[in-house]
């Protein structure tokens, strides 16, 4: 189950997909809208997607784990849109055999979403300024070329 | 050619509209689509090879040639999760 919502996501009805009698393990991960960042305080996010190339990544990506770890479910939803502080806006689930497979599973599912499916958040900061938010590290998953080591 | 480039994030922030048309000489490349781009929005060029192109859904190469009935697509560094 791949998903672009502009709706709360709904974390039982995702569960219920991937849950079976074939699974040990059920897994699910849930990115939310933090408060602070580097001091800074979040008032909501708005998150915006090039649509049909997420889902069409997200979906590889879903593939891409079955196969690997043998996954019995795999189910991913991101959220589109204002979100407030504490909600949900990315959702992966799945289900395996044995709990290994579910945890690396998740792990590289939304390290891997991170990187490449196209999705991008804007920061709405309380002091009402707004900012989109470009990581340095590429999509790709290279260092971006001749980046200064960044120093504390 | 002329190739409509939509745009996302950042980048539509700069080009202030969701597209941008661009003409590019028949079977210009990703790369010359670029800096033809980046002429036009330098503030987006800034950004360098951080940002990255779709062609038809599949991330592509600066040495991708183009069509002028692709998908083509300006794709910001992703910040989604």
């Amino acid at each position: 189950m791949i998903e672009l919502t502009r709706e709360p996501i709904d974390t039982t009805a995702l569960l219920q997909r991937i849950q079976s009698p074939a699974a040990g393990a059920v897994l699910l991960f849930l990115g939310t809208v933090r408060e602070f960042t580097a001091g800074r305080q979040t008032a909501r996010l708005e998150y915006e997607a090039y649509e049909t190339m997420a889902r069409s990544k997200m979906a590889e990506l879903a593939d891409a784990a079955v196969e690997r770890w043998n996954l019995v479910g795999c189910a991913i939803v991101h959220r589109l849109g204002t979100l407030e502080l504490g909600e949900a806006s990315v959702a992966v689930a799945v289900s395996s055999a044995h709990r290994a497979a579910s945890f690396a599973a998740g792990q590289w599912l939304i390290d891997t979403l991170k990187d490449v499916v196209p999705v991008w958040k804007r920061e709405i900061w309380s002091d009402g300024s707004t900012e989109w938010v470009h990581p340095e590290k590429c999509p790709t998953g290279a260092p971006p070329p001749s980046l200064p080591e960044s120093r504390a | 050619m002329r190739i409509r480039v939509q745009m996302f994030a950042i980048a539509r922030q700069h080009a202030g509209a969701d597209s941008v048309e661009l003409e590019v000489p028949a079977g210009a490349t990703v790369g010359e689509l670029r800096e033809s781009l980046f002429r036009r929005l330098p503030e987006l060029g800034a950004l360098g090879t951080r940002v990255l192109f779709a062609v038809d859904g599949e991330y592509a190469g600066d040495a991708s040639p183009l069509r002028s009935d692709c998908e083509v697509a300006c794709i910001p560094p992703v910040s989604g999760g």
